[in-house]
């Protein structure tokens, strides 16, 4: 299997290592939350409010005396599985018509004229109207911010597929009698991994700051449930006294976001030969 | 004689384009009987691939291409059908299977990330219907059939393991993977370097006798039509110029074209009775655009022979008056009148030298 492979010469640069090490000790503590914190995210204390870190509340405490720690490993939860279903969602439609517009002609420009369409609007404005139009819950924070990033996907596929279809392989198996779906899934979908991947780890980092943003401004997920941009949001008012309660949900997003973002572009300089370093 | 494996008849593919129709062939008739070669022969552009990819179907459909004429092609049920015709479906069905095409350029046909058993086994579980095992096995005869050394190993390898030769052995153990009765290949040896052609060259010879299939052979190489066709068909401007069997054609071409071509040949240039070797021959000019076709023959601006009655209208493929059952056509107004003195020094006086051995070398 040439996977260990790939991951070894992932992790020869330190820095993706780094990001790695990150995404990983987060994955981890959102997984084992309710081992690894002593109170519950939802829990008021309103006698221990706006307590600095200690011993105790490692993180301190925010406005309502709920322990930051926990609310941001339980909030790692939320905003990470938004994030990895708004990736995964919008990297399979979008492969999808990227695929549909680049391969058969006919499709394309009607396709592509919707995306550009869609493009032409800032990606939070849109998910803002859209989250506006089906109403403010966790799945339809999903649902928006899939349609937002779809159209990224299907561009960048498209323009593989292009690339692709021409290719003489692909007309030599069209000459072996093969049909054109399995054409699709068996000779071309392999050809788009990597781009795809790389698109995945981004739009899974962009989602981790469009959820917080949405969720910033009053749009996304309820504001009781812990994401990382609804703990922002409801401390912000409180900042100048105890300015760790939007200081520490900010790191968690800025980390992740950033370890996501170094994480993909090891995926792409190790996926694209000509970014190889000779030697 | 047996009924051909495919009669192509007046086939014609044109394409629309922004500076009006392009007829990329034209009229274009041949045969390729079972187990025979027949070579399609022509320069860049004349058409050679064109008819392939019509006869395969595989013309893009962006391209719109207009195609007429009739191409009949007898299965191995027997049963005759039109390739033009065909339903897609049923095309699909005959293709690789029945239908096979090796393409020129074995470095890009062989898809990078599967493996070539992988590739092989393909078409021979989509057409044969075996199970993933047994189709792996039968990848891995078909690779000691084509002569690659280890073969057991080489099946689970990936194409950019293997060298350029090593490929079209791939490719041709793909197209030939499910015994097609019919193979059309389509420049084969193009790319290769000229020990390996022949390698490749002798490999198919002894497949298409191990297995007594039809092999349509595109190609400018004049060299290898000589050695393996058993039939010449000559295009020029997407038109038949000259068809023969390949010992009467070598020996005594008709056509201008087809004696200029000849004439290029470098062992041409020494054959002239000089003893020191001449500058290689060039058929002066270019090919006309397609666009704008010469009203008359084709090939009459770059033709040395040509007169008055070249330049009125397309002359016909003229049909010699067959004796001793020799098929051979051409389409030129001086064979005509050549038919006329051939058939009467038949057997009589000596082969007339053809006339480019003595034709002016263009400077």
């Amino acid at each position: 299997m040439p996977l260990p492979r790939a991951i070894r010469q992932l992790m020869h640069r330190r820095i993706v290592l780094v990001a790695a090490g990150v995404l990983g000790v987060i994955a981890v503590l959102a997984l084992a939350a309710p081992w690894v914190t002593a109170f519950d995210p939802h829990d008021t204390a309103v006698l221990q409010r706006l307590k600095s870190p200690t011993a105790e509340h490692l993180l301190g405490t925010d406005e309502l005396g709920r322990d930051l720690f926990s609310r941001i490993v339980f909030g790692a939860r939320y905003s990470l599985a938004i994030a990895a279903f708004t990736a995964l969602g919008a990297v399979v439609c979008g492969t999808a018509l990227g695929l549909a517009a680049g391969f058969f002609r006919r499709l394309d420009a009607p396709l592509m004229r919707v995306v550009d369409a869609m493009m032409s609007l800032p990606d939070i404005l849109l998910a803002i109207a859209l989250v506006a139009i089906l109403g403010p819950s966790l799945a339809n924070v999903v649902l928006a911010l899939v349609l937002v990033y779809t159209p990224r996907v299907a561009r960048v596929v498209r323009a593989s597929t292009l690339v692709l279809r021409e290719l003489l392989f692909i007309e030599a198996v069209r000459a072996l009698g093969v049909r054109t779906s399995r054409i699709l899934w068996r000779h071309i979908l392999p050809h788009l991994m990597s781009p795809i991947l790389v698109q995945l780890s981004f739009i899974f980092a962009y989602a981790i700051l469009a959820e917080a943003g949405l969720s910033f401004l009053g749009v996304g997920v309820s504001p009781d449930t812990p994401t990382w941009g609804t703990m922002v949001a409801g401390s912000q008012p409180y900042a100048h006294q105890a300015f760790w309660v939007v200081l520490f949900p900010g790191l968690a997003i800025i980390f992740t976001a950033l370890s996501l973002q170094l994480l993909g572009d090891g995926v792409r300089d190790l996926l694209d030969p000509k970014l190889k370093k000779v030697g | 004689m047996s009924l051909p494996r495919l009669t192509v008849r007046n086939l014609s593919t044109s394409f629309p384009t922004e500076d009006g129709l392009v007829r990329s062939v034209a009229d274009v008739s041949f045969t390729i009987a079972p187990g025979k070669t027949t070579a399609l022969v022509g320069e860049s552009g004349s058409g050679k691939s064109v008819t392939s990819l019509t006869l395969m179907r595989l013309l893009p459909k962006t391209a719109q291409a207009q195609v007429s004429g009739e191409a009949a092609f007898v299965t191995r049920e027997g049963r005759t059908v039109d390739l033009l015709q065909l339903h897609e479906a049923s095309m699909r069905r005959l293709r690789g299977n029945q239908v096979s095409m090796i393409f020129q350029e074995p470095m890009t046909s062989l898809n990078p990330v599967l493996t070539i058993g992988e590739q092989i086994a393909e078409g021979v579980r989509l057409h044969l219907g075996l199970g993933r095992a047994a189709a792996l096995a039968h990848a891995r005869r078909m690779l000691d059939l084509v002569e690659i050394p280890a073969a057991a190993q080489r099946v689970h390898e990936y194409p950019h393991q293997l060298s350029g030769g090593m490929r079209q052995r791939v490719m041709i153990a793909l197209a030939m993977a499910c015994e097609p009765t019919l193979l059309i290949a389509d420049e084969p040896t193009t790319a290769l370097d000229v020990t390996i052609q022949a390698q490749i060259l002798a490999l198919m010879r002894r497949l298409q006798a191990e297995t007594g299939m039809s092999l349509l052979f595109i190609t400018h190489n004049l060299g290898v039509v000589a050695h393996h066709a058993d039939d010449v068909v000559v295009l020029y401007a997407g038109r038949v110029v000259e068809s023969a069997p390949v010992r009467d054609l070598f020996a005594e071409p008709w056509h201008p074209y087809t004696q200029g071509l000849l004439a290029c040949l470098p062992g041409q240039a020494r054959r002239a009775g000089q003893p020191k070797p001449r500058r290689l021959f060039a058929i002066r000019g270019q090919v006309s655009s397609p666009l704008s076709p010469p009203p008359g023959c084709a090939f009459e601006p770059r033709c040395n022979h040509a007169e008055a009655a070249c330049r009125g209208a397309m002359p016909a493929l003229v049909p010699a008056p067959a004796p001793a059952g020799n098929e051979r056509q051409a389409r030129c107004v001086r064979a005509v009148a050549k038919l006329q003195q051939a058939a009467l020094a038949r057997g009589v006086a000596p082969r007339a030298k053809p006339a480019v051995w003595s034709a002016k070398v263009p400077r």
